[in-house]
């Protein structure tokens, strides 16, 4: 029998399709899955060929280990905050998006834009925005009269120090994130808008609820489903990611002030060669990020009306 | 309860004359059906009404007052969508107290008024449900009882009983048309299914291409038509047409009937070549030529008719309109 053959038998075409998707995740992803999970009940560093396995060792002196407690209440911060922001901004932009206005595509082309270009190339960007010196932020501020005088609204200083103040760190690696992530926010919603029936806000309007009262009582219990995706997607995205906070801050200002927990497992394993320790950390995303899913995937299973 | 005029409604966009200068009264209590094929304009025009759609030109007036500039909830509309669009996470009770409870009604004004409403359309027992729990003609009245509720000046119904099988629709229009008297809200009910026109309008306005091309009666629209369109559209089959001379001639097909059948004196007469006979029950629809013309009958009594045969049919002279060969307009004569 001949190959063509052979690809039009359903047993034969399925596995050939399959094989592809397959090797990638059992290379790319269950490899390194499993050798994180062996790395962390091990002694391993990079450099050293001595392998021993130490149990539980590892976690217990990254859970006791006051960095790692900084790390991950930053991650909770920055990822609970930048949730909060997603979410509220998408809705406010998705109804924007959906209304016809002149210049649409125009808007609907910058808020996309984000998520074209590549996050590093738009982190490098913003860290030229937030400079401590060249800031055209601040630059603004000052021709305002806001910034660099006596009396001045944000202080007598010449710069803010956007990346060089825990606080303003903080907030300003939480603002490029949001910036990344909304667009996913707001596509999702306009997905989630698009599949309620007009008719239903019609009815609404003509009920006599207003914008908000429409919001919040038809919108939203509507699109809740909808929305715990986006929960999920951004949990996901925002525990597991350090390119923001890596091109910004490197973890600083010093001494953990943005340092995050994925940040810290890279700066433990590939620059200081902790492999052990580093696994440990990142082993530590796998119980929460897995508990999330469950919890929102059960939550919009519920959610699911009509 | 209120009058309602429309004086030049226009609603163009993108170049498609939705609905193209309307002029209409409808009267305080009266049951006006809107009728029309598929994108004859009669649901934008609704909608006109509603304050969903924006106006291009020309006045609404309701109660008195033009609503041009007013937003649906200050109209004192209600409306029942063709799809219903009740509120999916809400009860039955909740759909129906919704327009309560955005006015900001005492929780007991609430519960009096919703259990008013749904004692009217029967669906007192439903209240705890959801509106995934009832059934289609359920989920109906739920959208009846909530259009009402708030005691709305004029009731708009888009299509409510096209979503229905066709059993529990004929039910449904006993209902709606008793219940309609009952209450005597002034009512715009927009339908293509001339059954539901014919049965509950008060009036008919029959629209075609963004127009209205008669108005009236379901009598006059059914035995008077005032152009082709209207004869054609209106009666299951459409009336027959003959060209004769620099005129049409129409007749309905059961006015058409075999010679030795009609009364009176000097009927119109035909020889109606059979080519199918389709018995339907109660009547058979018979189908054939006049010349080269294509005529159908419709014979509810057991006459002995063969496919294949010639006969003799007549129509009585009064049941036989003129309309204009060129514009369709009707002739008297």
């Amino acid at each position: 029998m001949s190959g063509r053959r052979l690809l039009e038998q359903e047993k034969y075409l399925a596995p050939a399709l399959l094989v592809p998707v397959v090797a990638y995740v059992v290379l790319l992803v269950g490899f390194p899955f499993v050798m994180a999970f062996v790395y962390s009940v091990s002694n391993v560093t990079v450099g050293n060929p001595d392998f021993k396995l130490v149990g539980m060792r590892n976690f217990v002196e990254v859970v006791q280990d006051r960095t790692f407690q900084i790390s991950l209440m930053n991650t909770c911060i920055f990822t609970f905050v930048s949730i909060v922001l997603v979410l509220i901004l998408s809705n406010f932009l998705a109804d924007l998006l959906m209304r016809d206005f002149k210049g649409k595509w125009l808007v609907r082309f910058l808020i996309m834009l984000p998520w074209t270009a590549p996050i590093a190339l738009g982190a490098i960007g913003f860290l030229w925005f937030l400079d401590s010196v060249f800031s055209p932020l601040d630059w603004l501020l000052r021709s305002w009269g806001l910034l660099g005088k006596p009396d001045a609204l944000f202080g007598p200083a010449s710069n803010l120090y956007w990346l060089g103040r825990p606080g303003l760190a903080m907030a300003s690696v939480i603002v490029v994130h949001v910036w990344r992530l909304l667009p996913l926010g707001t596509m999702i919603r306009i997905a989630g808008m698009n599949a309620i029936p007009r008719e239903i806000i019609e009815a609404a309007q003509i009920d006599g609820a207003g914008y908000f009262r429409r919001l919040f009582h038809i919108l939203l219990p509507l699109l809740l489903p909808v929305m715990s995706v986006t929960v999920l997607f951004s949990t996901l995205f925002t525990f597991t990611d350090m390119t923001v906070v890596w091109v910004l801050t490197k973890g600083g200002p010093p001494p953990h002030s943005t340092q995050v927990l994925a940040s810290l497992a890279f700066l433990k394993g590939i620059q200081s060669g902790d492999l052990a320790q580093a696994s440990a950390i990142a082993l530590f995303f796998f119980p929460v990020l897995a508990g999330v899913a469950a919890i929102v995937l059960r939550f919009a299973k519920k959610a699911v009306v009509t | 309860m209120a009058k309602v005029e429309l004086i030049g409604v226009k609603r163009h966009f993108e170049g498609v004359k939705a609905v193209d200068g309307i002029d209409l009264q409808i009267a305080d209590g009266e049951f006006l059906a809107l009728l029309g094929p598929s994108g004859s304009g009669k649901t934008t025009l609704m909608r006109l009404v509603a304050g969903l759609e924006p106006l291009t030109k020309g006045t609404i007036v309701i109660d008195g007052r033009s609503v041009n500039d007013l937003p649906p909830r200050e109209r004192g509309i209600a409306m029942v969508f063709q799809s219903y669009a009740l509120y999916p996470h809400k009860t039955v009770f909740g759909n129906i107290s919704f327009p309560l409870f955005v006015e900001g009604m005492p929780r007991e004004d609430i519960r009096k008024k919703v259990e008013w409403a749904a004692g009217l359309l029967g669906i007192g027992h439903l209240l705890d449900r959801m509106p995934s729990q009832c059934s289609g003609g359920e989920r109906q009245r739920v959208a009846i009882a909530r259009a009402l509720v708030r005691r709305p000046k004029v009731l708009l119904m888009d299509e409510p009983l096209s979503n229905l099988d066709a059993k529990v629709r004929h039910t449904a229009r006993e209902e709606l048309k008793l219940f309609q008297r009952e209450i005597n809200v002034t009512t715009i009910y927009v339908t293509h299914d001339q059954a539901e026109a014919l049965g509950l309008g008060d009036r008919i306005a029959v629209m075609h291409e963004g127009h209205i091309r008669q108005i009236g009666a379901p009598d006059d629209i059914y035995h008077e038509p005032a152009n082709t369109f209207v004869a054609g559209f209106v009666g299951i089959p459409p009336m027959n047409f003959l060209e004769r001379d620099d005129a049409l001639l129409g007749f309905r097909p059961e006015t058409f009937l075999p010679s030795e059948l009609v009364p009176g004196r000097d009927p119109m007469k035909f020889r109606f070549q059979i080519e199918r006979v389709e018995n339907l029950g109660s009547y058979r629809l018979v189908y054939g030529t006049i010349g080269s013309e294509k005529v159908i009958a419709n014979l509810t009594l057991h006459h002995p008719i063969q496919e294949g045969r010639a006969y003799d049919f007549s129509v009585p002279l009064r049941d036989v309109k003129y309309f204009d060969k060129k514009t369709g307009e009707r002739i008297k004569r």
